[in-house]
């Protein structure tokens, strides 16, 4: 088992989780991922390695409860763990010195883009970053961004927080204010949000650096589940990303395959708040 | 074992094995053939001649003591079947199930020449489920610990069999597995009805009983570890790679990463390591289409296609639907079908449709970017190419679509490079398979061993595990002298 040592709850559906996985620990390098099984019965679920701590033998997940897996993930508490963690999963970012960065994080994945802007930071980069999310409760992270970052743009969509925008308006202004000075843009969340911030920097012949969260299966590039399409190209993503050049993605193709199983997720989801619910009636929960 | 004369042993028919009927079958996972009875057994084992030179024997990739464990059945003294078993082959339950007998042992018996050779594969079975039920596993004795590391490098049959053997010698061994689980294509590929995972589970114990192997699941080398730093920094002195062929060859034809369209591998992966049958008390779902085009007649097609047919049904008569329709598409003739003969066989009673000398050319997809049919062409035959086999033609013009709505790839698999991460010293064809000596395994690259599909590319449970029998050999002299 992978033990669970720490467990903060972000928001209501937000939570992070410290684990104990040494090996992974010890390779990990931003952009890479993890694929974890709470159980036997258990999908395998992939997630960002948001933190790790080598000396301490743990890595740091920071989920959003979105379905069944995720809503039981977060039910599990200190002590408690994962049966299966594989990883580090994935190529890390390339990181070099470029100049100026900007790093933009949507929603939970403001955790993922994380380590990949505090690693710009520590090559020497300017880093601007940008992160977002529909609300101020969904935001994680800000004090962590905030201290890595030169410059820190907070919006969310209601403006309950931050600014009232989507993270491609103050992109749109870096990029006009500053591009030749911008190297690259880095950019984790929802695939709309990654497409939307392509199509933003496309006039400005900026390149876009995006993490795709393809449905996954085994993560070794056995299965051909995550695949999608790179400037025609039959990529899968476990191997051969999860980074790829924005510009070259077929979004709308990853945004299909992405929705391939929600019936069955959301069958799943009944049949867990069902079970929960009788559970909680038999007062075992 | 002299009870009966020649003639009386011809005359005994090659006796069948009782299988569950076709339209029970297509409607569950388990097993589909039900192993002989005591009776079946011994009938059956009264047929071998007890060739002073048995050509069964040269048959096997591992040399089985075929006409020994036979006269051991006929003498009904299972132990003793057992140990000549086991003396060559320590996977009899697995073996039994699954080699091409028709291809192998049983394709040179002596009674092969009059159409009936002797069931070896069954009998085989037999002892194999005696062991495991009875627990009679011979208690591999380790030798004295040695104190030396050998890291192994994936647990399907190959990696499994080297890791016991190099145990039994007295060996420290690790075997390092990517999934979650052992026995490589044994748990994840091949479905339950024709290899039930219980008996998988129980042969490996059988195996491992005994020896103390670690067993690291859950590390995926070429990234948790390299190679090299298995040499380096763990103070691994030898290793064997035995990861196998699981990267599967997706076609190049327009609509072939559309929704609806997957691997083999991804298929059965859903189905049969995560279980997907079970869903939604498994969490991994599995779509299964009402129009199924399978792409291929190897076993990991059938297996696909058997496994749609099954799930389909089951969901079918859970809702009131109609059964799905399942088509095998190949672009050879029946004769050229690489499956093992039983599973084609058994494939056809159940109902799977084949469609031979057609290949796909297009699949198309609906708004939702869903497969909603397939544009095939129709192939001849022309002369034998370089695989002795006739090469498939396109017929100018002659193209039709199929209504499908769901395309399974099953054309073929190669090793997945992953595990080359960091070791360019090793020697690799262009088909991206390990260069190795067939006779020890050794690479190009000290002290690095290799064998099984990693090797040959897709091939067979029974040479892999040769594969891995010989390569531990020379593992160990390489351990005991330090010559390379
Ligand atoms: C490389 C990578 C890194 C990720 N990192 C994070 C992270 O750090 N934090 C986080 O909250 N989420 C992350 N995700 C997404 C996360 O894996 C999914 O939210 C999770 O699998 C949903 O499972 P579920 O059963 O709770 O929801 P479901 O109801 O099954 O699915 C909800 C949505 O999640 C996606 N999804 C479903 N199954 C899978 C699967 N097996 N693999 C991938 N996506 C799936 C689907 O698009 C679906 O629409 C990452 C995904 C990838 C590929
Ligand atoms: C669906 C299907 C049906 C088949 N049917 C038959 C049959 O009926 N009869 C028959 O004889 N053969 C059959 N075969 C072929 C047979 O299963 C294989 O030839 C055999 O399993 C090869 O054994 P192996 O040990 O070389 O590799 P595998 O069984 O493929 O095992 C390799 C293992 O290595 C692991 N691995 C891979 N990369 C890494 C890494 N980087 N780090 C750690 N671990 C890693 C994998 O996860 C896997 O567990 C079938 C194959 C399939 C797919
Ligand atoms: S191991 Fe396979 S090939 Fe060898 S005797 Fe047994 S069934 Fe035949
Ligand atoms: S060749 Fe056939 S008859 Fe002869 S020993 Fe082998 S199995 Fe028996
Ligand atoms: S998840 Fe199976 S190949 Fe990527």
């Amino acid at each position: 088992m992978y033990e669970i040592v720490y467990k903060e709850t972000l928001s209501e559906s937000n939570k992070l989780m410290v684990v104990i996985a040494p090996e992974v620990a010890r390779k990990a390098k931003p952009g890479q991922f993890v694929i974890v099984r709470i159980d036997e019965q258990g999908e395998r679920i992939p997630l960002t390695i948001a933190d790790y701590d080598r000396d301490a033998g743990t890595v740091t997940l920071v989920f959003q409860e979105v379905g069944k897996s995720t809503m039981h993930m977060g039910t599990l508490t200190v002590g408690e763990g994962f049966r299966d963690l594989v990883g580090p999963l994935g190529h890390p970012t390339e990181i070099d010195e470029l100049g100026t960065v900007v790093c933009i994080g949507g929603g939970v994945a403001i955790a993922a883009i994380y380590p990949i802007a505090r690693g710009f930071k520590a090559a020497g980069n300017q880093v601007l970053s940008i992160i977002g999310a529909r609300n101020r409760e969904l935001l994680v992270w800000t004090e962590r961004m905030e201290a890595i970052s030169d410059e820190l743009t907070v919006v969310t969509d209601d403006g309950s927080y931050g600014r009232r925008a989507l993270v491609t308006e103050p992109l749109r202004e870096l990029l006009e204010a500053r591009a030749g000075e911008i190297a690259e843009v880095h950019a984790v969340g929802p695939a709309p949000m990654m497409k939307a911030c392509v199509q933003t920097a496309q006039p400005f012949d900026i390149p876009v650096i995006v993490s795709l969260n393809t449905v996954m299966v085994d993560g070794t590039g056995m299965c051909g589940g995550c695949r999608v399409e790179i400037g025609g190209e039959t990529r899968f993503v476990c191997v051969d990303g999860p980074s790829f050049d924005g510009h070259l993605v077929d979004w709308d193709m990853l945004m299909a395959r992405q929705a391939f199983y929600r019936e069955e997720e959301q069958y799943a989801v009944a049949h867990w708040q069902k079970e929960c619910r009788l559970l909680a009636a038999k007062g075992e929960v | 074992m002299s009870k009966f004369s020649m003639k009386e042993r011809l005359e005994i028919p090659r006796q069948e094995m009782p299988t569950q009927n076709p339209e029970a079958r297509r409607a569950n996972f388990a097993e589909v053939t039900l192993g002989y009875t005591p009776e079946l057994m011994l009938r059956e084992a009264q047929r071998c001649l007890q060739c002073r030179e048995p050509a069964c024997v040269k048959g096997c990739p591992v040399g089985v003591k075929i006409p020994e464990f036979i006269a051991a059945l006929c003498d009904e003294d299972l132990p003793r079947a057992v140990a000549e078993m086991k003396a060559r082959n320590v996977m009899p339950a697995i073996c039994g199930r699954v080699c091409p007998q028709e291809t192998q042992c049983e394709a040179l018996c002596i009674l092969a020449k009059r159409g009936e050779p002797v069931a070896i594969g069954r009998l085989e079975r037999y002892v194999g489920d005696y062991e495991l039920e009875e627990r009679v596993c011979p208690s591999s004795v380790r030798a004295t610990p040695t104190g030396r590391r050998v890291a192994i490098v994936g647990s399907g049959p190959a990696g499994l069999t080297c890791a016991a053997a190099l145990a039994g010698k007295g060996h420290d061994v690790t075997v390092f597995e990517a999934l979650q689980s052992l026995g490589g294509v044994l748990g994840y590929g091949i479905p339950e009805f024709r290899l039930p995972k219980q008996v998988v589970q129980d042969e490996i114990d059988c195996l491992v009983q005994g020896l103390e192997i670690e067993v690291r699941l859950n590390t995926l080398i070429g990234r948790t570890f390299t190679v090299e730093e298995l040499l380096e920094e763990e103070g691994y002195e030898a290793i064997f790679i035995s990861s196998g062929a699981g990267l599967p060859n997706m076609v190049r034809i327009p609509g072939i990463n559309l929704n609806g369209v997957m691997s083999a591998n991804e298929f059965l992966t859903r189905v049969n390591l995560k279980k997907g049958y079970r869903f939604p008390e498994y969490d991994t779902p599995v779509k299964v289409g009402k129009k199924v085009a399978v792409i291929g007649a190897g076993n990991v097609a059938m297996d696909a296609a058997r496994c749609a047919l099954r799930l389909g049904t089951m969901r079918a008569q859970s809702n009131g639907g109609v059964p799905p329709e399942v088509h095998i598409v190949y672009r050879r003739s029946m004769d050229e079908v690489p499956a093992r003969y039983e599973e084609f066989e058994h494939a056809r009673e159940e109902g799977v449709h084949f469609n031979f000398l057609v290949n796909p050319v297009r699949i198309y997809g609906n708004e939702r970017r869903a497969v909603s049919g397939m544009r095939v062409q129709r192939m001849e035959l022309g002369e034998p190419d370089s695989s002795g086999r006739r090469r498939p033609l396109p017929i100018p013009g002659a193209e039709y679509d199929m209504d499908v709505d769901m395309v399974i790839m099953a054309l073929g698999t190669r090793p997945n490079p992953l595990v080359f991460q960091d070791a360019a010293r090793l020697e690799r064809t262009k088909w991206g398979t390990v260069v190795a000596d067939e006779e020890t395994g050794k690479t190009t690259a000290c002290p690095i061993w290799a064998g099984g599909d990693v090797v040959t590319g897709a091939a067979t449970v029974i040479s892999a595990m040769g594969a891995g029998q010989r390569a531990a050999a020379s593992i160990d002299a390489y351990l005991g002298t330090g010559e390379w």
